[in-house]
């Protein structure tokens, strides 16, 4: 039997999910009583709720309640963070499609229908809609917050000067699972909540606050969700709160089963940015000062936006050492829903700004992209803007590996041959590193709690704090318990993450699952194994589902059975906080993380010049996932997040009317990549030199979000392609590059 | 009449009485059924986590097996034929397997649909014969994979064998009588179609119900009297001459495209890019000509060639050209009791190109459809017909445009006045898909764009260096 981990092992649910018996929320047999539910929602960005009549809505066929805010016994809330979010408007609305109102009837349809009948008087009241609107009414969530250090005055001396502008649009999560919650009255004021989020403790903290509860009176149960991507982190508290409290108020089970049009518009996304810089730099592209302004519309709340605007900031850099530097970071608020967290967490609009720059001074001097891209690389020692010293840079060894297998330099010059004698159509190429921080920003979500059991039969139960949504977490972690024992993953039972197993749990984000639920599984198995250990006596070896020791041979199930009999305690728990980082939020300083993980990408593409379409036709893909726990899922997340990042940049374009509504609410009018939007070659390959410097898991590395900006090369590249057409060297493709954009980029330059 | 709906579930025959004639498939498995392994993701067909497959006998009586979306098919539509969910393959089935080994799956809930898909596929299901698997998977969406491995399992499913005892128990259930539900009547001759509408000429007509189905599932919209005309045998005959292609209104795209494909490349092309797999399997020209949607992807495309329809009413009938069909946006020249029987479209004689522009390539919707048919004589336009959807409230040809085509110079300064006229025939309206002004230029460019062989970003291969 080989390890368990460092194997490419199928994913856990993998024959359940092409079998359709994989158990999704919606799954679960619905009891004879149960409620659905539905919101009446706000036709207004801003508005004052001047009075309510929801008597129609009562009288409507199937309804069994209707609730308002007047009717939450605790806490109106289901912020995060700032006790912002209400679950149900009090006095105003504050964007389009904001709960007012909720529906329980005895079906979805009677649900959906009632809540369009409520008679609520507005008085609408001054929108702030966009980034522009909101710099000009100085609308913000905190302070403009500025990451500097050296002199600023090296922008004035420097050789060469540019300036530039790039905004990029947000992104809807488009999970294929729709936001989900089923909540359950127990016993004695007790209340069980599945729901498919990506933070059970926070649920379960949000509706105790909500009811005038314990922690402990309410159970949060997630077995998994049919994706996540950061949209399942806060958003899933909106529905789990509003069927908590219908199930408080009826006593009947409640679910709210949430409409796709619905979630798209009442739930948050990625941010939306603006970056404007200010670069000066020599003769190599040498980047001597840059002043880079960065602006996101962060909706009507706080939600997650300081640390995901933090978080652009400590990308910014992306792999290149800024001597002379100045972030400043706005944070604007505006009545549109509040966004939220979406893979990569502010990094890949922070990463974009930069790239931009590197292809803006490119075009500027007429040199090659990737040569000004590689003269600005980090150098072991160089520190951070926030003061954190690179220890760990190896974007250079990914870099000339890829330049290698890809022909980078022989297909550009056959790319630019190609486009001298073609009447309408451009190729574009271009290569872009990653490196991104491992771990939350804000220290202490840093720590995970595990639960194992050893069965007297030899079967191994496993929790931990983590969720699933498809990243095979359950999967990596059943290989490093399984490991430690030496026996096979067919004994190790994963069980539903629940918050009365495993408490005061973090998200799962920032692509820390593995890295935390790991090392705290690893640690619980760790203090079972020892006390097997103890329990046997001499040299004990774990292998192979057999327990050896010294010359006596001994199934695992044997040793479980005897340490029972022995009356030796086999269930432990574990717990991991991740050692070295610290953070000084004021000043900007400090090592938030552990440490990075590393990529690269060559992209290949096409562009019509007259009608702006455009295809990545080609795609090389480096990355450094350390000592992969398991590299077939890990290709999985590497390619997975490139054609989401290609979608983000490319196709999916959010639209709101000036009234605040979001136009694009379904797959209809908003375009997530499908099959062919796949490069015809992209190659993907996991870093072979890969090793975590830090002690983490099995030295592996974190892998969730890291290649989602993999797929800045393909804007890159397609900034390439126009400016082929061009000849310009001004850069004004904005993202998405739609069809539109590019043929407005065309046109302008 | 039968006032019994049935139809064939894993062998068993299914009688169902007293239900809501618009319940969805996806509805009845999951809610009725406790049969969970379809998914809702979108409840409007297009992101294919409710695919199923649904087996019908052929006019040749053979077995088709079609891919479609559960979400936005109503019950009855079902009548007679037998229906295949994820349940059905026992979990052991060669594509199973393969997107097990080959880590097709993450989260698992488009899962059961791209299972589905494959299935339709590895049996040789309508519209996936000779189909690259691109094509083939073209109405699922993924937000997981990145489509490689899956895309890997599509590529290793083996063609499986029919089953043959399905054709027997299908021929087995099959009646003259047609479905008559409350609030549902489902003829199955053209005769009885017509009669029926002269009865009822109020009546919703569906053919696939891939517009209609979000109105259930969307607008929660009540359609008490609907006339479903997916069983009508006779309207979905389709025959070549040497003139063109003449087709039912009841023909699906999918079982078109071969024949749409032979009258022109790019007009088969077109209906590779019109919904997915699922969505063909279920819409049907005529319903795309009859909706009279102003985005429509066959209505330029054809007007560009001549195209011209045939309404019925009771035994009259009247054959007028499509571009006279749409009157306005939302208005058709179709009277009450009156149906689109047929759609003649001639072959082309000259230059023919139909270019979509959408957002995505693939399950979009136009920004611009353009439609080109130009007759070219020593050097000389001598016929040309322009028409444009997404650039007017119908599917609208350009008379100036066209005028300064003809008797023109074959050249590209004759196309520069072309493409500059179009703006006297068009005010295009901004929205999603695009605005105003992109519509113009890309149009006016599309115009352009013929003087050169019409190569576009989907025919382009990587560098080869």
């Amino acid at each position: 039997m080989p390890d368990a981990v460092h194997q490419s092992i199928p994913h856990d649910s993998a024959a359940l999910h092409v079998g359709g018996a994989a158990i999704y929320a919606d799954d679960v047999a619905e009891p004879k009583n149960l409620l659905h539910l539905a919101f009446g929602q706000s036709p207004h960005a801003h508005a004052r709720i001047v009075s309510m009549n929801l008597d129609a809505v009562r009288a409507a066929p199937g309804v069994v309640a209707v609730f308002t805010s007047a009717d939450i016994p605790g806490a109106n809330n289901v912020a995060p963070v700032f006790g912002d979010d209400q679950l149900l408007a009090s006095e105003k609305v504050v964007f389009v499609g904001q709960p007012v109102f909720l529906v329980a009837a005895i079906s979805a349809k009677a649900a959906r229908m009632a809540a369009k009948l409520g008679e609520v008087v507005y008085e609408p009241l001054p929108a702030i809609l966009t980034i522009a609107e909101a710099r000009a009414a100085g609308s913000v969530l905190e302070p403009a917050q500025v990451m500097a250090r050296g002199d600023m005055t090296a922008l004035d001396v420097a050789l060469h000067r540019v300036s530039g502008k790039v905004e990029m649009g947000g992104q809807d999560h488009f999970y294929l699972e729709g936001q989900i919650a089923i909540a359950t009255p127990g016993e004695a004021g007790t209340m069980h909540i599945l729901s498919s989020t990506q933070h059970p403790s926070e649920i379960q903290h949000l509706v105790a606050h909500m009811l005038h509860r314990m922690s402990a009176d309410v159970t949060v149960e997630v077995r998994r969700m049919g994706g996540g991507f950061g949209g399942k982190e806060t958003q899933a508290a909106l529905f789990a709160a509003a069927a908590a409290l219908v199930a408080e108020k009826t006593g009947r089970p409640a679910k709210f089963r949430v409409d796709r049009d619905d979630d798209m518009v009442m739930t948050g996304k990625r941010h939306d940015f603006e970056a404007e810089f200010d670069v000066g730099f020599d003769d190599d592209g040498r980047i001597q000062a840059l002043r880079l302004e960065l602006a996101s519309r962060c909706g009507c709340s706080a939600d997650l936006s300081l640390a995901i605007n933090d978080r652009a900031m400590f990308h910014s850099d992306n792999c290149y050492h800024l001597p002379n530097v100045e972030i400043i970071s706005h944070r604007f608020k505006t009545h549109t829903v509040s966004n939220t967290a979406f893979r990569g967490f502010g990094g890949p609009q922070g990463m974009l700004a930069i790239e931009r720059v590197m292809d803006t001074i490119a075009a500027h001097l007429g040199r090659d992209a990737l040569d000004v891209r590689k003269v600005n690389f980090y150098r072991l020692g160089d520190a951070t803007p926030y003061g954190m010293e690179v220890t760990d840079f190896v974007a250079d060894c990914i870099i000339s590996e890829l330049m290698e297998t890809s022909n980078y330099a022989a297909r550009k010059a056959a790319i630019e041959s190609f486009n001298a004698t073609h009447p309408y159509l451009k190729r574009g190429i271009a290569v872009t590193p990653v490196k991104f921080g491992i771990s939350f920003t804000t220290t202490h979500l840093n720590q995970a709690g595990a639960l194992v059991h050893l069965y007297a039969d030899g079967s191994i139960g496993l929790n931990h704090g983590g969720t699933e949504m498809g990243q095979g977490l359950n999967t990596k972690v059943a290989q490093i318990v399984a490991d430690v024992f030496g026996v096979g993953l067919d004994v190790v039972r994963i069980t539903a993450t629940r918050t009365d197993k495993v408490p005061n749990t973090s998200a799962t984000a920032a692509s820390s699952g593995t890295d935390l639920n790991g090392m705290a599984a690893w640690n619980a198995a760790q203090t079972l194994r020892g006390r097997l250990v103890e329990f046997l006596g001499g040299d004990v070896v774990f292998k192979d589902g057999k327990v050896t020791v010294g010359d006596q041979i001994y199934r695992f199930g044997e040793v479980c059975r005897m340490a029972h009999m022995g009356r030796v305690s086999l269930s432990a728990t574990g717990f991991y906080a991740t050692p070295k980082i610290h953070y000084n939020r004021k000043s900007h300083t400090g090592r938030p993380f552990l440490y990075f993980a590393y990529g690269a990408a060559v992209s290949e593409v096409v562009i019509d010049t007259l009608t702006g379409e455009s295809r990545v036709l080609r795609a090389d893909l480096l990355h450094d996932a350390g000592r992969s726990i398991n590299p077939a899922l890990d290709l999985g997340q590497v390619e997975g997040a490139y054609v989401q990042g290609l979608g983000w940049l490319m196709t999916e374009e959010l639209v709101w009317d000036d009234k605040g509504r979001l136009l694009t609410h379904a797959p209809s009018t908003y375009k997530i990549p499908c099959a062919s939007d796949r490069p015809e070659i992209l190659n993907v390959e996991l870093w072979q030199a890969g090793e975590n410097r830090e002690p983490t898991i099995h030295r592996s590395k974190a892998v969730g979000e890291p290649p989602f900006m993999l797929a800045l090369s393909v804007l890159s590249a397609l900034t390439h392609a126009v400016q082929q057409a061009t000849g310009s060297s001004m850069i004004t493709l904005d993202a998405p590059a739609t069809p539109e954009r590019i043929l407005a980029a065309l046109r302008h330059d | 009449m039968s006032q019994v709906l049935r139809f064939l579930l894993d062998g068993e025959v299914l009688e169902l009485r007293d239900i809501e004639p618009t319940t969805t498939v996806l509805d009845w498995l999951r809610y009725h059924r406790s049969r969970t392994g379809s998914k809702e993701g979108c409840a409007e067909g297009d992101c294919g986590a409710c695919t199923v497959v649904v087996a019908e006998l052929s006019a040749a009586g053979v077995v088709a097996y079609r891919a479609v979306n559960a979400c936005i098919l109503f019950l009855p539509m079902l009548h007679e034929k037998a229906l295949l969910t994820v349940e059905s393959l026992g979990g052991d089935h060669p594509v199973q397997k393969a997107m097990v080994e080959l880590h097709g799956s993450q989260c698992g809930f488009c899962t059961p649909g791209i299972v589905m898909s494959l299935y339709a596929r590895s049996l040789g299901g309508a519209g996936t014969v000779e189909a690259d698997a691109k094509d083939v998977l073209a109405g699922n969406l993924c937000r997981c994979t990145g489509y490689g491995p899956i895309l890997e399992a599509a590529c290793a499913t083996p063609f499986a064998a029919l089953d043959e005892t399905l054709a027997d128990r299908l021929r087995a259930m099959q009646s003259d009588d047609p479905l008559d539900l409350p609030g549902w009547i489902a003829p199955k001759t053209v005769d009885q179609l017509a009669q029926v509408l002269v009865e009822r000429p109020q009546a919703r007509i569906i053919a696939g119900a891939t517009d209609v189905g979000l109105w259930v599932t969307k607008q929660h919209r009540s359609l008490p009297d609907i006339v479903y005309i997916g069983d009508v045998s006779d309207l979905s005959d389709m025959s070549e001459t040497a003139e063109g292609l003449t087709l039912g209104a009841g023909v699906r795209y999918s079982d078109a495209h071969a024949a749409l494909t032979r009258l022109h490349p790019s007009l088969g092309e077109l209906v590779r890019r019109i919904g997915a797999v699922q969505v063909r399997n279920s819409g049907t020209i005529g319903g795309n000509i009859a909706n009279g949607s102003p985005i429509g992807d066959m209505p330029p495309a054809l007007i560009a060639l001549g195209a011209s329809v045939t309404l019925r009413r009771g035994d009259v009938r009247r054959t007028i050209p499509l571009e006279d069909f749409f009157i306005a946006y939302g208005r058709q020249d179709r009277q009450p009791g009156e149906f689109v029987e047929s759609v003649f479209i001639p072959r082309p004689t000259g230059l023919y190109r139909v270019v979509k522009l959408s957002k995505r390539f693939d399950s979009d919707i136009s920004a611009v459809c353009g439609a080109f048919h130009v007759t070219i004589a020593n050097g000389v336009v001598t016929a040309a017909r322009v028409a444009f959807g997404g650039m007017a409230g119908t599917p609208k040809r350009t008379m100036a445009c066209e005028a300064a085509l003809a008797g023109q110079p074959w050249s590209q300064a004759t196309l520069e006045a072309a493409a500059l006229a179009l703006r006297q025939d068009y005010q295009p309206l901004s929205d999603v898909r695009g605005s105003s002004e992109y519509r113009l230029t890309s149009a006016a460019n599309l115009v352009r764009k013929l003087w050169f062989d019409g190569v576009s970003v989907l025919d382009v291969r990587p560098v080869h260096a």
